[in-house]
């Protein structure tokens, strides 16, 4: 146990030694892992924030029912009734073909036309929003409203709500994508500066075998190096993503705040820092053993 | 210690190194290999310190066929050896202290207890004084005593060392030789691959004689 702690703490000695030894490389190191990080990152966070905004606003569309044009009141109103009555229904009200026609008149240059016709061409019609903003239910609310009497047309306005959605899940597959090829990405980055270092000690590699060390003596420090690379390159992008949103917020400002649902943008959560550290350093652990392995089988 | 039955070995596309090589080696005792270059000398060590893998024959060490030992059972075997090569394979781009910590690490020794050991064996060469120093910065006889230090930091019960003298002027090789005889005085076993057997002829010793890979009777 005490051979195996003394071990350990010989090959992060080692590892951090060799970090400030050659620190130039090691910053542009950290430098190209932070913003190769950085970018699924801040893709996550776009995604995030505007996935947000959808959510809020999924509650908001609308289903409209326009009465068939020789409906009366009675009708009309045995569909208020019935819509009272459904699971499905949050809110609704009626709007009367008069005041649908004061509506169009209010905007310019309709009036004169609207007079030119000399009847009023729209139908009563009830605004129904659904209960909990689930587009489904709305849809089928809206299959079976069109089959009730003197309804003439059911319309679902969910085109761009549904459209917003297509795009934040069009986000997140791209975030996933790019988080992927990066993460590959990251881990061939650990593979080069390992093979450099191994070149360069083979000599020590190869003493260390002549005296006994066993494989995974050898290869020790080298996963520490890729394993702390890898978490500084993770912190450098968890900085760089802050530091974008900080800026954002102070360029764009109010009218950002007034689109954002808790009044500020969302930036990482500790978790979520948390497991962007975990990938980094995990996948430079990864690099770093592919390289030092494919190696080591090499120098035999 | 040391017991090797019928053993040959050939490289790929070269000639034939070793021929039916029988040898016993027996605890403490100071063996010299002697013979002309390419006698094979340097491969009989590197058969018994499992660097190189015999293409026929048994190498036992301590009970251990050398030749059929798994790869991972090879690090422990080699920290049964010290190991002295005529290059010394020191490391240059480190001090004298920490070449010598070297085998201890690999070990699991780490902190005070080997930083004493590591004083131990450069005191016992003589260096005690150079630790901080590069190798770089040492002489050759130097540097070959840094290489026996770092040879007997773990106290191997065997010494396997090639043409430890060459290169070396006669005072520094007689230096090395009063060293391998203060080693073989506290009862480590030594294999010493020399061209210069006179140089070794104050220590009590059992020559063997290797010509064209065979033992000369």
């Amino acid at each position: 146990m005490r051979a195996w702690l003394a071990q350990h703490g010989f090959a992060l000695r080692d590892a951090l030694g060799r970090f400030g030894h050659h620190l130039l490389p090691a910053v542009f190191n950290v430098v190209v892992i932070g913003v190769a990080v950085s970018l699924p990152l801040s893709l996550y966070v776009a995604v995030k924030n505007l996935g947000a905004v959808t959510g809020q606003l999924d509650a908001e569309p609308q289903l409209t029912l326009f009465m068939a044009p020789d409906a009366g009141p009675e009708e009309a109103e045995a569909v208020g009734t019935r819509l009272a009555q459904h699971a499905a229904v949050g809110k609704h009200h009626f709007v009367p073909k008069a005041e649908a026609l004061d509506g169009l008149k209010r905007n310019a240059g309709m009036a004169e036309i609207i007079d030119n016709l000399g009847r009023n061409p729209l139908p009563d019609a009830w605004i129904v929003s659904g209960r909990g903003g689930d587009p489904a239910a709305l849809e089928a609310l809206r299959r079976e409203a069109a089959g009730w009497p003197k309804v003439d047309h059911a319309q679902l306005d969910t085109a761009w709500a549904r459209k917003l959605d297509t795009a934040v899940r069009v986000g997140r597959a791209v975030t996933l994508l790019v988080a992927g090829l990066l993460a590959v990405a990251l881990a061939a980055v650990t593979f080069n500066t390992i093979r450099l270092q191994i070149l360069t000690r083979r000599e020590e590699i190869e003493v260390s075998k002549l005296i006994g060390a066993t494989d995974g003596f050898i290869r020790r420090p080298f996963l520490y190096f890729g394993l702390l690379q890898g978490i500084v390159g993770g912190l450098a992008a968890c900085g760089l993503v802050w530091g974008a949103l900080a800026t954002l917020e102070a360029q764009v400002g109010p009218a950002l705040l007034a689109l954002a649902p808790d009044g500020g943008l969302m930036g990482l959560e500790a978790r979520e820092a948390a497991a962007v550290l975990a990938a980094a350093s995990g996948l430079g652990w990864l690099g770093a053993w592919l390289s030092v392995t494919q190696h080591l089988w090499r120098i035999g | 210690m040391i017991a090797l039955t019928g053993v040959a070995k050939r490289y790929p596309g070269a000639h034939e190194a070793l021929r039916d090589v029988n040898l016993q080696v027996e605890r403490g005792e100071l063996v010299l290999l002697t013979g002309p270059s390419g006698a094979g000398k340097s491969t009989l060590l590197k058969l018994i310190a499992a660097i190189e893998r015999p293409t026929a024959g048994t190498v036992i060490v301590s009970g251990q066929n050398v030749a059929r030992l798994s790869k991972r059972a090879i690090p422990y075997l080699r920290r049964n050896f010290g190991l002295v090569f005529q290059d010394h394979k020191l490391l240059y781009d480190r001090s004298v202290f920490e070449n010598v910590v070297l085998p201890l690490r690999v070990a699991g020794f780490d902190g005070r207890e080997a930083a004493s050991r590591v004083r131990a064996a450069l005191d016992k060469v003589g260096l005690l004084g150079r630790e901080r120093a590069n190798p770089i910065a040492l002489s050759g006889g130097e540097q070959q005593r840094v290489c026996i230090a770092r040879a007997v930091v773990h106290r191997p019960s065997i010494v396997l060392a090639d043409e430890p003298t060459a290169n070396l002027d006669a005072a520094y090789a007689r230096e090395i030789v009063s060293l391998f005889g203060a080693f073989h005085q506290v009862g480590v076993t030594l294999m010493v691959a020399t061209h210069d057997v006179a140089t070794f002829a104050p220590l009590p010793s059992r020559v063997i004689e290797l010509y064209n890979g065979a033992l000369t009777p």
